[in-house]
């Protein structure tokens, strides 16, 4: 075990920590959207210097550095340290990106990837159906080739930003003779392509934070396609993986909890701080206990990333659950110790933190369901990394007509 | 030896979960989200039935029934997310008034007409100033007063005192929380005449102790529509070619959801019987059974949007009112952790 990050990234951080000094007024306000030039300087800013997109190849508009984890890791430190904005990272740059640049042809990875990590072109993912969530690979949208296009019709649903967004990433069955998980094709387009519909969805936070979208004849040119036709299951669960990892980060819900701490220092009950209250205090320090866990956890993937000697799938494929699960807590925590001030909401003047700990508390509940639910995750864990059996499957009717016709 | 609601609470509760079906659907709740209407013409319809003159001494119109009977409608209102002042008006108010011997506002409170709002939160933990009398005025301010449209309300002052004042001698403002079926807001009084209602420290904490299991039962009413609404959703949709409800998965959290929750009923039924019998260990019972129905309720609110997916995530089905009215019990009237001190405060553990 050897922790220390070695004297030749002492300059590095020094690098970070002055520029984050001279720059930091620049940052986009809490108010700014995407879709504000106040974002994209930023993030234009962040590439310039390397801060975002570090590792992306500058021919496809990124920084281009050698990949060096241990300086992504001081970047993440350093800026979380003085809670500057990390850039923009919509599921464009997090999901569609690496696998443009995994599976892309050249003129896709040209086309896309530079105004996408510039968040000049803003994506959504078009995966879920009404009838298709956590068993996704059952999507029934589907795209017919007529001559060098594709025609789609269909619906998705749960679609983030989709009102927001310029292109859509978007799963489809092209194959529908072939079985579910080999029909499905990946394919990009613009979401003002005439055929498209969004309407948008409320939320429990009272935000329209997610969208209905509805396909009516959308026709797309036939090369918008990743992968081969029928290979977007492959392509789909390429994303998935970079999705979940990034849904709940331990730096993240490290600072969630200083936030707490700034809390019961600040709040006071009949005149007493909140932090002198012991079974406040102590459920605070087994959060901290759980957090810290899940930190470490994550050096060591990090770590594994560059010494490929560990197995470290099991740790690796827990995040998401454990992440999730305990952002909400955090967030829960949060309101417990303000009591009934905790309950303010909306245009309340007593709001702490502009009242994100109730949207928050609400929002990672979304989370420990979007992204594949903790149900989900589990049966993924105890099957893929604990090798119990999967549950026996229930033939869909088609098939089971099949086999009796076959019979 | 007969543990259980009598007859005529049996009817009396489905009675109003009758009238609450076909007369506040979850549109109405919706159309209070939306600001586009108040809780007044529900309020009025619940009078009509007797339920804000339910504890009122039949003297001055009200029914005269007990609190097992206020735990029985309690829990109807709960899961029905029905709005209106049930809590402050119905219970804490006319319980504390009748007590302290005042007659007059008794009788247009059980017609429904007369609204009076509880403003506790000095007795029970203040977080901001507090509220000062002098002369029988009183200068401060008092956070989250029950019922943001109450035409007067009893101020409890932090030495136990209590006094009422007319809405029209104060200055409120709403207050947005979380849950939109019950209302709260902020009062400020600066010398605002005020009359004295009672002086006994003792008289305050049994309305609060009623308040509270009143609360407990509430949660439970809307934890168990949840699990309600979590066990049909799983025999509807279908995701792998079968209903979700015949994953074990699935199975375990609605079961996991009912063994907590099934105690809860008779813990409720006798936190109101024990204050009907006026037995040693009713205020205990009370903050017991809020502060574990606060906790139980947590767990199905969350558990039961989970079984929704994404959909419970939403407003199309709306569970989430229900998910902020458990939200709302857990936190007013006092706090879980601050409840079981008190708890063990009673046990004189401590
Ligand atoms: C905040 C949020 C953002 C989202 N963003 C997007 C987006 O941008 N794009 C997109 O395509 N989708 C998005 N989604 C959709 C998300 O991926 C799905 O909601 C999720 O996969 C669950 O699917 P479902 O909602 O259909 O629930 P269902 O699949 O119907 O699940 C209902 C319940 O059944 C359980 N269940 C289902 N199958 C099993 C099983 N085999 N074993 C045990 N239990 C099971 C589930 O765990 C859950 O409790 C988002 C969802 C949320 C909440």
């Amino acid at each position: 075990m050897d922790l220390s990050y070695g004297s030749e990234y002492d300059a590095f951080r020094e690098e970070v920590k002055s520029f984050i000094r001279s720059h930091k007024h620049k940052q986009p306000k809490p108010g700014d959207g995407i879709k504000s030039q106040a974002m994209r300087d930023w993030q234009s800013l962040l590439i310039e210097h390397g801060y975002h997109s570090r590792t992306i190849a500058s021919e496809y508009g990124g920084y281009g550095a050698e990949p060096d984890i241990i300086k992504s890791r001081i970047i993440a430190e350093e800026f979380g340290a003085e809670r500057v904005h990390r850039g923009f990272d919509g599921q464009g740059v997090t999901m569609l990106t690496p696998v443009l640049l995994e599976m892309g042809t050249e003129e896709q990875k040209r086309a896309f990837v530079e105004p996408t990590i510039k968040a000049e072109m803003i994506w959504c993912q078009g995966y879920s159906e009404p009838g298709a969530g956590s068993d996704l690979a059952s999507l029934t949208t589907k795209a017919e080739l007529d001559g060098d296009e594709w025609v789609i019709n269909g619906q998705k649903i749960w679609t983030s930003t989709a009102h927001h967004a310029d292109w859509i990433f978007c799963l489809v069955r092209t194959e529908p003779d072939a079985p579910k998980h080999l029909g499905i094709s990946f394919l990009l387009f613009r979401m003002d392509t005439p055929g498209i519909e969004i309407r948008p969805l409320v939320d429990m936070t009272g935000d329209a934070n997610f969208n209905e979208v509805f396909f009516t004849d959308v026709r797309v040119p036939k090369h918008q396609i990743v992968g081969q036709r029928g290979q977007g299951w492959q392509v789909a669960n390429a994303i998935l993986g970079h999705e979940r990892g990034s849904l709940a980060t331990p730096d993240a819900a490290m600072n969630r909890l200083h936030g707490v701490k700034r809390l019961m220092r600040e709040e006071s009950i009949n005149g007493e701080p909140i932090m002198s209250n012991p079974v406040f205090r102590d459920r605070l320090m087994k959060l901290e206990g759980r957090v810290l866990a899940m930190q470490y956890n994550d050096m060591r993937l990090l770590s594994a990333k560059i010494n490929k000697n560990q197995d470290v799938r099991l740790a690796g494929m827990i995040v998401k659950l454990t992440g999730t699960e305990l952002r909400h807590e955090i967030e829960c925590l949060g309101i417990d110790v303000m009591g009934e001030i905790g309950l303010s909401y909306g245009d309340n003047p007593h709001l702490r933190g502009h009242g994100s700990w109730q949207y928050q508390y609400m929002f990672y509940l979304g989370l420990i369901i979007g992204g594949g639910t903790s149900q989900i995750q589990k049966n993924i864990i105890s099957e893929r990394g604990l090798g119990m059996p999967k549950e026996p499957k229930i033939p869909s009717e088609k098939s089971a007509e099949k086999s009796a016709k076959e019979a | 030896m007969e543990f259980g609601l009598s007859q005529d609470q049996l009817m009396l509760g489905d009675s109003v979960r009758k009238f609450l079906a076909s007369e506040v659907p979850l549109d109405t709740v919706r159309q209070l989200a939306a600001g586009e209407s108040d809780d007044s013409s529900v309020w009025q319809g619940l009078a009509d039935m007797g339920l804000a003159g339910l504890i009122i001494p039949e003297a001055h119109g009200g029914a005269e029934l007990g609190m097992l009977d206020a735990v029985a409608i309690a829990e109807a209102l709960g899961y029905a997310a029905c709005p209106g002042p049930f809590l402050s008006t119905a219970i804490m108010s006319a319980y504390l008034l009748n007590a302290a011997g005042a007659t007059d506002p008794l009788t247009r409170m059980a017609s429904g007409e007369y609204r009076v709002g509880i403003a506790f939160s000095d007795v029970i933990g203040s977080r901001k100033g507090q509220v000062t009398e002098a002369d029988s005025k009183l200068t401060g301010q008092s956070l989250f007063a029950l019922d943001a449209t109450a035409d007067a309300y009893l101020i409890g002052l932090s030495d136990g005192r209590v006094f009422m004042i007319e809405a029209s001698e104060l200055t409120r403002s709403s207050l947005s929380t979380i849950d939109v079926t019950q209302s709260v807001c902020e009062l400020s009084f600066d010398q605002s005449p005020a009359c004295h209602v009672s002086s006994s420290s003792e008289l305050v904490w049994q309305t609060i102790h009623r308040g509270r299991a009143i609360q407990a039962a509430d949660t439970l009413g809307a934890a168990q529509y949840m699990l309600d609404q979590a066990v049909a959703y799983s025999l509807d949709r279908k995701q792998f070619n079968r209903v979700i409800g015949s994953f074990q998965a699935v199975k375990h959290m609605c079961a996991e959801m009912a063994s907590q929750l099934e105690p809860c009923r008779a813990f409720a039924w006798y936190a109101g019987h024990a204050f009907d019998e006026s037995t040693d260990e009713a205020a205990l019972t009370a903050c017991h059974a809020k502060a574990h129905m606060a906790e139980v309720g947590q767990f199905i609110a969350k558990t039961s949007t989970e079984v929704h997916g994404g959909m419970g995530f939403t407003d199309l089905v709306g569970l989430h009112y229900w998910f902020k009215r458990i939200g709302f019990n857990r936190q007013l009237l006092g706090s879980p952790e601050a409840v079981r001190h008190e708890a063990a405060e009673l046990e004189g553990l401590c």
